[in-house]
């Protein structure tokens, strides 16, 4: 272990902001990815079902 | 003799299933991956004796760059087999992995900048890794941008296709840049011809965290690969039949 303390280790040696700006911008930018996907997902999945219900009255292909 | 019929996945109709089946299991691994990773970068590695504790930027920055190489191939590579078999699901998969590739070069770029502030003291410099790697973020750019300007799916995949495939050889350029030009950027720390220029847990530490970011991409890229055939295949019976589907 490198670190004496938690202190020490979230200071790393002076560069925090670099270090954990570097960590927490890539973990953001992920979360908000996976996040963005599953909002894509459900607009699809909610086109779909548009297109099942006017196949339904008879409509199809009327998009 | 053929027991497997590989062709029966190029239909989105299974490959479709067999994904969503993947993708949760792909999620954890990478997860685990990733927290191994950053343990093994923050607790076990060692502080360089030149660059301090800000060199530990490189456990999150070669990751993110090499994905971002690592994915324009794999993206020029189904965009070609798209364009030469003409099969529907190898251009979704090119269109799919666009996003996350560039995604990972924006990071590539931004946290290189912030470990060439306090170890270079400048946030950018028109250096030839910089400039190439620069290069291939408008690349992604461009291709999804293409793909968007024409309205008609199958002619955005052919467009779409010699665009990447022209630009695959901005790849090798960023790779080779540090040897082939005098450039700012330190070299490769890692290559086949010689033992590796860092500490066993540095060195670690990165294929771990490596090992995680290919993983998390194959994960969004089936997630997005999904939806992408959800919104193509809409009229398609299949898809109107999913059960997710149902009201």
């Amino acid at each position: 272990m490198q670190w004496n303390s938690w202190g020490e280790f979230f200071a790393m040696g002076g560069y925090a902001g670099y270090v954990w700006g570097s960590f927490g911008l890539t973990l953001l930018a992920l979360a908000w990815e996976v996040f963005a996907l599953g909002l894509r997902r459900r607009k699809a999945i909610g086109r779909v079902r548009q297109v099942q219900s006017w196949a339904g009255q008879g409509l199809e292909h009327k998009e | 003799m053929s027991a497997v019929n590989w062709f029966k996945y190029a239909a989105p109709q299974t490959f479709y299933v067999l994904a969503g089946r993947w993708i949760p299991w792909l999620y954890a691994v990478a997860i685990l991956l990733a927290i191994t990773g950053v343990y093994i970068g923050f607790a076990m590695a060692p502080t360089d004796f030149q660059q301090g504790e800000a060199y530990r930027i490189i456990f999150v920055h070669v990751p993110a760059a090499w994905m971002s190489m690592v994915i324009y191939l794999a993206m020029a590579f189904w965009a070609a087999a798209g364009l030469v078999f003409n099969t529907r699901l190898s251009s979704m998969m090119a269109q799919a992995l666009a996003p996350t590739g560039a995604l990972f070069t924006v990071l590539a770029l931004v946290t290189g900048s912030l470990w060439g502030k306090p170890t270079w003291g400048a946030w950018w410099v028109w250096d030839a890794r910089l400039t190439s790697e620069l290069i291939l973020l408008f690349l992604y750019i461009g291709f999804i941008a293409l793909r968007a300007s024409i309205d008609n799916p199958l002619r955005a995949d052919r467009a779409a296709a010699v665009l990447a495939i022209v630009g695959a050889v901005n790849v090798p350029i960023i790779y080779f840049s540090v040897r082939w030009w005098n450039t700012l950027h330190q070299g490769a720390s890692i290559n086949m011809s010689s033992a590796p220029k860092m500490a066993t847990t540095m060195l670690a530490g990165m294929l771990v965290m490596a090992l995680a970011g290919w993983i998390y991409s194959i994960a969004v890229a089936l997630v997005r690969v999904r939806c992408i055939i959800l919104e193509r295949e809409r009229h398609a019976m299949w898809v109107r039949q999913l059960e997710e589907v149902q009201p």
